[in-house]
């Protein structure tokens, strides 16, 4: 029988223990995972949110994360990028361990790019702005070239027209593709998506996952916590499903719909899949 | 009748919304008359202005004795500042008329209004009856050099964008250099020779200008993690809250000294300015931290995700969120200040109050306490209205994208 929680094949010491650029090569390889969580805890006071999650990302994959709310995952994918804390186990990141050290957060701040369900466009800067502000501040590319890669990016998700609006002029699916070029403008190795689509009209879901899959395609490595079965049954690569702030099963799309193991799963697709 | 059919509209027919017109007496029926009582509201009200405003446009046309004002107009607009040298105060106000000119043509563009602080009312002022001729060529000047400034920009806009940068941070350096001079250029003049409107606006403009960053630092340091910034801040914040201005002011002048080595003098009017800028800078702090605290939490996890440093999120994302959200707070703290200057009199400077209590000591001029502080009153007014009416017109002009 299948296992229903696949077991790490790394451990964080195989990844550290090579020297930075034996470690580099191999991860762009796909010999060793961009993401490795090896069991993070984390508590929230006396709750405990997370309870050991173990996963492996390699280059190139797309990953999706769905469970119900409360049950850790957006906890998890925020704690990739550090906007969580961790109290225990290992996260390392394209060969960064995420510490308390300042230095590896922002490095590996650079190498993530984050979309949000409320989309946290800066309501005071435009859309050209919103977008340029980090490269030309983090990566110090000069204004030119900023705004040439953005204006590639507005067109690459359909709204070039409206780099000179403020967001607050924006429709909600146009904002979220605002900030999906923002974080694709610090060309990331890696995107986190926390519930994208959430926050957004039915009629305006489509307009982002269309964006989200073109990018899948793209071979963009993406964790993506989500609803959208659909989504996930076009470019995920496999599946993990959280619960109470454990992985229950994880699978590919392929195994977590057409056979289910674990009795939570099969009650939460049938409550999502009607 | 019963079986009309409602009106159906085809998909592209827009209708205009409509409109309400009214005759003046439409007007005054619906807004001042339409009941009873509403009525009777509008007459009372109507008695009780004609009650105050009668006897007092009687009084200030017919009894009043300008005079006073007249013949010390210059004492309350400069107070002693010497005769001979108040070529530099005009000079400062040229500096600050071409500025604005160009700060009018290149950021305010559509701004008509700066016009007309910029070139009606110093005309208006050189058409008045009582004052200096060289006070009337120097307005018209001002109006002048205010009109080059506009023209400049408009000819050159991408050149002057620079020098405006520069003339906009170096402005109050330049003013209080002129102000006080520098040997062997300028003559030096004591503070002790400045006085009136000048005192006041310099006092104001010291204030405002300082107490701006000391507060926004101070805000900032109260949110720190490090905790003896954060109870430093939260200390000197809470202390001088709690404390009247007037209390600082006697502070600065009688116990400043004692802490001082022997041989350091500071004038009093620059412990004045340190007293009025350390105690608005506590107030500033505050209203800050209330535009800090209204940011969601998103937008510093936006600009962390984007590999922002702390001082970056502050700097590009929160600040300038948050100052936005508090600018009527802040101009109202602008004004407050504006006004407490007068507390200064009372440690003995001579301020626009301070000169009217001067004034009123004058022998020929006793008794002639209301149209001195009518005046003032008057001045004070206009410059606190100015700046509460710039206020509106800066919160408009950056609403932009926010709905």
């Amino acid at each position: 029988m299948r296992e229903t929680v696949a077991k790490l094949k790394t451990t964080p010491e195989q990844i550290l223990d090579l020297p930075e650029e034996d470690r580099n090569a191999a991860i762009e390889r796909g010999e060793l995972p961009i993401v490795l969580a090896h069991e993070v805890h984390k508590w929230y006071g006396n709750f405990h949110v997370l309870r050991g999650i173990n996963m492996e990302v390699y280059k190139g994959e797309v990953i999706v994360i769905f469970g119900p709310s409360g049950s850790g995952k957006s906890t998890f994918i925020r704690t990739i990028n550090r906007l969580e804390e961790y109290q225990k186990g290992k996260i390392i990141v394209d060969g960064t361990e995420l510490s308390r050290d300042i230095r590896n957060i922002e490095k590996i701040r650079m190498e993530t790019g984050m979309v949000f369900q409320q989309f946290n466009l800066f309501p005071h800067l435009t859309v050209m702005q919103n977008i340029t502000l980090a490269p030309i501040h983090v990566r110090k590319w000069p204004k030119e070239k900023a705004e040439e890669v953005a204006m590639q990016l507005l067109k690459r998700v359909g709204i070039p027209e409206q780099a000179d609006k403020y967001p607050g002029q924006l429709s909600g699916g146009q904002q979220q593709r605002v900030a999906i070029a923002r974080a694709l403008a610090m060309q990331p190795k890696i995107m986190l998506f926390d519930e994208p689509t959430s926050a957004l009209d039915p009629e305006m879901i489509k307009e982002v996952l269309d964006v989200m899959i073109e990018l899948a395609e793209s071979g963009m490595t993406m964790l993506v916590v989500t609803h959208e079965m659909g989504f996930a049954r076009a470019v995920a690569n496999r599946m993990y499903f959280f619960d109470q702030g454990q992985i229950v099963e994880s699978g590919t799309p392929e195994e977590i719909f057409s056979d289910p193991k674990e009795d939570r799963t099969k009650l939460f697709l049938s409550q999502i899949l009607h | 009748m019963m079986n009309r059919e409602p009106k159906q509209y085809s998909s592209g027919e827009v209708l205009a919304p409509p409109t309400e017109r009214y005759t003046i007496l439409g007007w005054l029926h619906k807004n001042l008359f339409s009941t009873w009582y509403y009525t009777l509201l509008t007459l009372v009200t109507l008695y009780i202005l004609y009650a105050i405003l009668k006897p007092t446009l009687i009084w200030i046309f017919t009894q009043a004795q300008w005079q006073v004002v007249v013949v010390n107009l210059r004492l309350f607009m400069v107070g002693q500042y010497p005769k001979d040298q108040l070529f530099r105060i005009w000079l400062a106000l040229d500096l600050l008329a071409f500025t604005v000119g160009l700060a009018w043509a290149l950021l305010l563009p559509k701004e008509r209004r700066v016009g007309l602080v910029l070139l009606v009312i110093p005309l208006l002022l050189a058409a008045l009856p009582f004052i200096s001729s060289y006070s009337r060529i120097n307005w018209i000047l001002f109006a002048v050099i205010g009109f080059v400034g506009w023209a400049i920009g408009k000819w050159q806009p991408k050149r002057m964008r620079r020098p405006l940068i520069v003339l906009m941070l170096g402005y109050f350096p330049i003013l209080i250099l002129l102000i006080s001079g520098f040997e062997p250029i300028l003559k030096l003049v004591k503070t002790n020779y400045w006085g009136g409107l000048l005192l006041t606006m310099l006092l104001a403009v010291v204030g405002i200008t300082l107490s701006f960053p000391l507060g926004i630092l101070l805000a900032l340091g109260r949110q720190s993690k490090l905790p003896i910034v954060k109870t430093f801040s939260i200390l000197y914040i809470e202390m001088v809250r709690g404390v009247p201005l007037v209390t600082i002011l006697f502070m600065a002048q009688l116990m400043l000294p004692l802490f001082l080595p022997p041989g350091l003098k500071i004038d009093n009017v620059l412990r004045a300015m340190a007293g009025m800028v350390l105690f608005a800078a506590a107030y500033m702090a505050e209203n800050v931290r209330g535009g800090l605290q209204a940011i969601p939490k998103g937008q510093h996890e936006a600009a962390w995700a984007l590999g922002l440093n702390g001082f970056q999120t502050m700097f590009y994302i929160i600040l300038p969120q948050a100052l936005r959200n508090v600018i009527p707070v802040i101009v109202g703290q602008f004004i407050a200040l504006f006004k407490d200057t007068s507390l200064v009199a009372i440690v003995g400077l001579l301020d626009l109050l301070g000169i009217a209590s001067t004034v009123l000591a004058q022998p020929e001029f006793i008794g002639r306490q209301r149209e001195v502080y009518l005046f003032i009153a008057l001045i004070y007014w206009v410059f606190s209205y100015a700046m509460s009416y710039a206020s509106r017109r800066l919160e408009v002009a950056l609403g932009v994208g926010e709905r």
